[in-house]
């Protein structure tokens, strides 16, 4: 068994598993909490809790014109980071393919020239997150250890896959198999660190958005 | 957790290791789903930080709202959360201890006014305010809140009041009439409305209280103020004390149905309107028998219905929007529909409604002496925007606001007087009958 395969097989398999049962025993872990409900009485005019929560959700997408002023640069490189993984992801034609072998789904894809180059910017980008965390004095005092690990699991891919795309370092079978094993780690991470957001977020807003749609405040 | 080690106090005789027991125990009583799920959700980003008055003051990293959860964090991971066992086993999060837990109440206590600003510009939607005031449960479970406030505690227990004792109601009510020539119902066996005080309305803030007087008088509504529940602020709420929060709770909602009264009317105080309105229900699980009305709604509904009339000052105003009754409680458009009955053309602060600063006294830090020359600095802010504003009036409707906005603007020799909304509608009625 080469690099490659055990990377394309056992390893992602594991990661798979570990990501699937981790993520699920995350979520019923919190969701199974005893749920404390808010029996005061409504504002009157109250949007449905439901609709409440939906909308801070889609709200904290963008960033508040009150707050832009001190967040900008944060808020613009978190924009392009996210994306940027997005559009690489799930825009490059290698990717599709992989996908469209595990699930059945496949869309166009984007030129490869045009997701280099966003892959470079991503990397960038995260970049600068880290080097933003190593010195920031707020982020210094906020960051745990894990907070690093996903920062780590999360560059990892980018830059292998620019390496193995860019034909740099070792050969490609080999490039492409350390790609993979780092999408792996990333998958093993995930449910333990604070990438998880990507399942929270949605959660989080919309509790907070429900908590105060309730008395009447658009958060 | 911080460099240099910060001020204290302890209550109690409990040992170390029981204070950090209780403290635990009381953490984790707290979680259930939303604050598990805002336990979870957090990605460190720091934005919080840059919406905190106290951070932006003073540029101060341990004031970064998120990082005043830090030892709450601590007990979710090792106690309630989804891997709880793996970081118990492993010690991946240390169990707090009780240097910690002392180091922890200048940050829960001294710089946070539970404001809510940091819940929202977070992108996760964490209601970070919401979680410092459940850590505080556990604070005071373990002994560990600032003494003033303890003091404050234990006088309301047995008071009802951090102000005064129950039975000095009527004389303290009579001396107001005395002073200001309004008449104040007390004691009444059955009124629509039960009025509630704030501690200053019956010391240095009379004034509120006759303007609350001749403004119910003149509308024509059966009202009383009465012994069994007079005083709105919660300090119960504030400081942690649950029980409190209970006693105090009850004796307002329990008075009012007593006397049979439809409506428990707040004074201008926001934590009165953040533990009466939105939590007596904890204490009422089949529905709070009445309505609990902060005055800023009141006075909407009564100039809304034509009860009481207005007559127009026709200057400039800014408006400081109290925390807890705007951001944290949706009276942002009603304040301004009394602003404008006033006449006034209103000047925005350039950060207001639910994304204004805080007065920096909120959640008990106005009565916390400690907390003095902290919350000074995150007054300059609150006073470069009334300054930008050009606004002739400055007016709030909170007599805690207004009693930090005074002291601020005393220690920075600023010459602007803070006006309260209730004042401002009892000055300017219009008189029935006459021009």
């Amino acid at each position: 068994m080469t690099l490659l395969d055990f990377a394309r097989g056992p390893a992602l398999q594991f990661a798979i598993i570990v990501f699937v049962f981790g993520v699920l025993w995350r979520l019923v872990g919190v969701l199974l909490l005893p749920r404390i409900g808010d029996r005061s009485p409504p504002r009157e005019g109250a949007p449905a809790t439901w609709l409440g929560a939906a909308r801070t959700v889609v709200r904290r997408m963008w960033p508040r014109r009150e707050f832009i002023e001190r967040t900008l640069y944060p808020t613009l490189n978190s924009y392009v980071f996210h994306v940027g993984l997005a559009l690489v992801v799930f825009g490059l034609a290698p990717h599709i393919v992989f996908i469209r072998d595990w699930t059945g789904l496949s869309w166009p894809a984007l030129p490869s020239d045009l997701v280099l180059a966003i892959g470079v910017v991503t990397l960038v980008s995260l970049v600068a997150v880290l080097v933003r965390r190593l010195v920031h004095p707020v982020l210094r005092l906020l960051s745990h250890a894990g907070d690093y690990l996903s920062w780590l699991v999360t560059a990892l891919p980018v830059a292998t896959g620019l390496a193995t795309t860019m034909d740099f370092g070792p050969r490609y079978e080999t490039m492409l198999a350390l790609h993979v094993l780092s999408i792996a780690a990333l998958l093993i991470w995930f449910p333990f660190g604070k990438l998880m957001h990507a399942f929270f977020f949605v959660l989080s807003r919309g509790a907070t958005g429900a908590r105060f749609s309730h008395r009447g405040v658009e958060v | 957790m911080t460099a240099a080690a910060a001020p204290f106090d302890r209550q109690g005789t409990q040992g170390d290791a029981e204070r950090v027991q209780a403290a635990m125990r009381s953490f984790v009583r707290e979680f259930g789903v939303t604050a598990a799920l805002h336990m979870e959700a957090c990605v460190r980003c720091g934005m919080c930080a840059e919406a905190c008055h106290f951070h932006v003051a003073t540029g101060e990293a341990k004031y970064t709202p998120v990082h005043k959860l830090e030892l709450f964090r601590r007990a979710y991971r090792r106690e309630v959360g989804p891997f709880a066992p793996l970081v118990r086993a492993l010690n991946l999060v240390p169990r707090p201890s009780i240097d910690d837990l002392q180091q922890w109440q200048e940050l829960i206590y001294d710089s946070c006014n539970m404001c809510g600003r940091c819940t929202m510009i977070c992108p996760m939607g964490i209601d970070i305010a919401e979680l410092v005031k459940e850590a505080r449960h556990g604070m005071f479970a373990a002994g560990l809140i600032p003494e003033r406030l303890a003091l404050m505690d234990r006088t309301a227990r047995q008071w009802g009041s951090p102000a005064t004792p129950a039975e000095d109601l009527p004389d303290i009510l009579a001396e107001i009439v005395e002073q200001h020539g309004e008449p104040i119902p007390c004691d009444l066996p059955a009124a629509d409305v039960l009025v509630t005080a704030a501690p200053a309305e019956l010391g240095d803030h009379t004034h509120a209280l006759a303007a609350a007087a001749k403004i119910l008088n003149r509308a024509g509504v059966r009202w009383t103020m009465h012994q069994g529940g007079f005083d709105a602020s919660n300090i119960g709420f504030n400081n942690g004390d649950l029980p409190l929060q209970e006693q105090l709770t009850r004796a307002l909602i329990d008075t009012a149905v007593k006397i049979g009264a439809k409506t428990v009317l707040l004074p201008e105080c926001g934590h009165a309107y953040g533990a009466a309105r939105w939590e007596a229900a904890k204490w009422y699980p089949q529905g709070v028998p009445v309505r609990v009305m902060h005055m800023v709604e009141y006075l909407d509904e009564l100039i809304a219905s034509g009860k009481v009339r207005l007559k127009p000052i026709g200057e400039t105003a800014t408006f400081h929007d109290p925390c807890q009754i705007v951001r944290r409680g949706g009276l942002e458009a009603a304040a301004r529909r009394v602003l404008a009955a006033l006449g006034f053309e209103l000047h925005e602060l350039k950060d207001h409604g639910r994304f204004a600063y805080c007065c920096g006294g909120g959640g008990g830090v106005v009565s916390n002496v400690r907390a003095a020359p902290l919350r000074a600095k995150a007054f300059e802010i609150k006073k470069a925007q009334v300054e930008a504003t050009g606004a002739k009036h400055f007016v709030t409707a909170c007599g805690q606001c207004r009693i930090t906005l005074e002291m601020g603007a005393k220690q920075a020799k600023w010459d602007r007087q803070v006006e309260s909304l209730l004042e401002l509608v009892a000055e300017r009625l219009v008189d029935e009958g006459k021009p």
